[in-house]
């Protein structure tokens, strides 16, 4: 049975919404499949929906965010097979892409010659004493309520962290009358990052939105304490107050609200569902997927485009799934590799632009030993399983487990609701701290399908072929 | 710990938040209603039952597991909230059902 697609693309931000517009206009048959009942992914958010309900609000967001308009509007106007509000927990790929989904309660499968993978960034894990506690969120979902729900902290809120995220949200309240009590900067690198900064000041319009949003705060009179190298958050069953080092002081802020970040990384258990090749960046401290500059990955029959790639921003991925749609059109023979090449041109032309910036945004926000491997033991770092740091130290330490899938076996790390989204990265980090090896070393958890929790209720609605076809695939 | 921003014309709905029934608008997520409503923990854990609450409200961290129309372990920052939804805690880990 030849496959239903030419394309799948899981994720509609920006890197699936232009990869489905360039691969449907260059006839493919395309395929999206995305988790929220919108499309935009978290950078658009809601966009359309917000511009109709609260255009005041589209001002605070500001004209990055409001630039979502124009792609979500050509998505929705282009002819692709959209399953908003679809789950996929499982994809197999060899020769062509099988994908398991849920919708509406009921599971589906769905086939495709070519699969692109664009589900984007997650912030990375912030481990910090108290961070479990209700009262402390990231930064970014605190950004995407204001998107989504148009719903804004109120009370007395911190934001504490560091990252263009950070800032960009602390100036969108500002510019909605709602201030934070202070900024809490955790040390930032800047002598390393000084040699990338032809790079930065190269890219279109960084260096202004940067100084902007500082300008932003400044003016807004927000505390901004810098060099903050601790941080904990105290209450008994809610968040009360932060404590936080700063210049060899510490000082307590009282709080409602807690907003963590520590930058963005690749949101990964797809692409490692599938066990495509990974490679450890060293600079973002992160696994990313190797890929050519197509964007195909280590499986024929799988690409990846934007932040799942590794960190590039909203126009990049943008690029980065024009470019990715063309691979596929010659991939699947819809045009010839020459054509491919010819067309690509002009978003390959923006992606050098914007990936030029990243080197001195990577550099500067890198974030420091203490805020990947929490140094301290009781803090949590498996938030499902209730694993914290001094656990893992002592089985590295005393019991000799060498790696993250060792101590799923001890201690069931990992293995929780998240699958080791919010504690992979801080596991590994741990381990090849106490092990005195790098991460690459390290490695990280073999993440298995299902991706998704979905239950056996769920499965048996699944159409199953028969035997005899079945034996066919 | 959070507020409805002014300025919007949505049009609003009615759910019922842990018994009490709340107006919110429409497109608004289950986790969100249950932020508005000032609700501090909106789960406890199933291994030492302390309380957690929604955390990165993009569907990756499963902390917002609540009980949406009766129907445990649900991702309530990825449920769309409809008329007469009924959005409650959950307390430690579902229950198994004949």
């Amino acid at each position: 049975m030849s496959p239903a697609f030419d394309l799948a693309i899981v994720g509609a931000g920006p890197a699936g919404m232009a990869a489905a517009c360039t691969a449907a206009g260059l006839g493919l048959s395309v395929a999206v499949l995305d988790e929220q009942p919108e499309p935009g992914g978290q950078i658009y958010r809601g966009v359309e929906r917000l511009a109709a309900t609260r255009p005041k609000q589209l001002e605070w967001l500001g004209p990055d965010y409001a630039a979502g308009l124009e792609l979500t509007r050509a998505f929705r106007k282009t002819r692709v097979e959209y399953f908003d509000g679809a789950q996929v927990w499982q994809v197999e790929g060899a020769s062509e892409a099988r994908l398991f989904y849920k919708r509406r309660g009921a599971v589906g499968i769905l086939t495709a010659k070519k699969f692109l993978i664009a589900p984007g960034a997650m912030e990375r894990p912030m481990p910090v004493p108290g961070w479990t506690l209700p009262g402390v969120m990231t930064c970014g979902s605190v950004q995407t309520m204001l998107k989504a729900n148009g719903l804004a902290p109120k009370g007395r809120f911190i934001l504490a962290g560091c990252g263009p995220l950070l800032l960009l949200l602390a100036a969108q309240l500002v510019r909605a009358g709602i201030k934070p009590a202070a900024i809490l900067e955790t040390q930032i690198n800047r002598w390393a990052a000084l040699p990338r900064l032809p790079g930065f000041l190269a890219a279109p319009g960084y260096l202004g939105k940067g100084l902007g949003l500082l300008r932003e705060l400044k003016t807004a009179g927000i505390p901004y304490h810098k060099g903050v190298t601790r941080l904990a958050i105290k209450g008994d069953s809610q968040a009360r107050e932060i404590e936080y080092t700063c210049g060899g002081t510490t000082r307590t802020e009282p709080l409602d609200l807690a907003l963590l970040h520590q930058g963005v990384v690749p949101n990964g258990n797809l692409a490692w569902s599938m066990r495509l090749e990974h490679e450890w960046d060293d600079v973002q401290r992160t696994f990313r997927p190797v890929l050519d500059a197509w964007g195909r990955s280590s499986n024929a029959a799988v690409l990846i485009a934007g932040d799942a790639g590794g960190i590039i921003g909203a126009k990049g991925a943008e690029a980065m799934g024009r470019i990715a749609a063309f691979a596929a059109a010659a991939d699947t023979g819809k045009i010839s590799s020459g054509d491919a090449n010819a067309r690509a041109n002009n978003a390959r032309s923006v992606l050098a632009q914007h990936s030029g910036a990243r080197p001195f945004l990577d550099a500067l926000y890198r974030p420091q030993q203490q805020w990947v491997a929490p140094p301290d033991d009781d803090t949590m770092v498996c938030r499902c399983e209730e694993v914290r740091a001094g656990e893992i130290r002592r089985l590295v330490t005393e019991q000799q487990c060498p790696g993250p899938n060792q101590m799923k076996s001890f201690v069931r790390c990992g293995m929780g609701a998240c699958q080791g989204r919010l504690c992979g990265l801080t596991t590994v980090e741990i381990i090849a701290e106490c092990r005195g090896l790098p991460v690459k070393d390290i490695g990280y958890y073999r993440i298995r399908s299902p991706i998704k929790p979905i239950t056996v209720g769920d499965l048996a609605t699944l159409d199953v072929p028969k035997r005899e076809e079945a034996v066919g695939l | 710990m959070f507020q409805l921003l002014p300025d919007t014309t949505a049009q609003t709905l009615t759910v019922i938040v842990n018994g009490e029934t709340v107006t919110v608008p429409h497109g608004f997520t289950a986790a969100a209603a249950m932020l508005l409503c000032g609700e501090s923990a909106t789960r406890t854990t199933a291994l030492s039952g302390e309380g957690r609450a929604p955390y990165c409200m993009m569907g990756v961290c499963f902390e917002c597991l609540m009980e949406i129309n009766g129907e445990p372990n649900q991702q309530g920052c990825l449920v769309t909230v409809a008329e007469g939804m009924h959005i409650n805690r959950q307390q430690g880990k579902r229950e198994v059902r004949e």
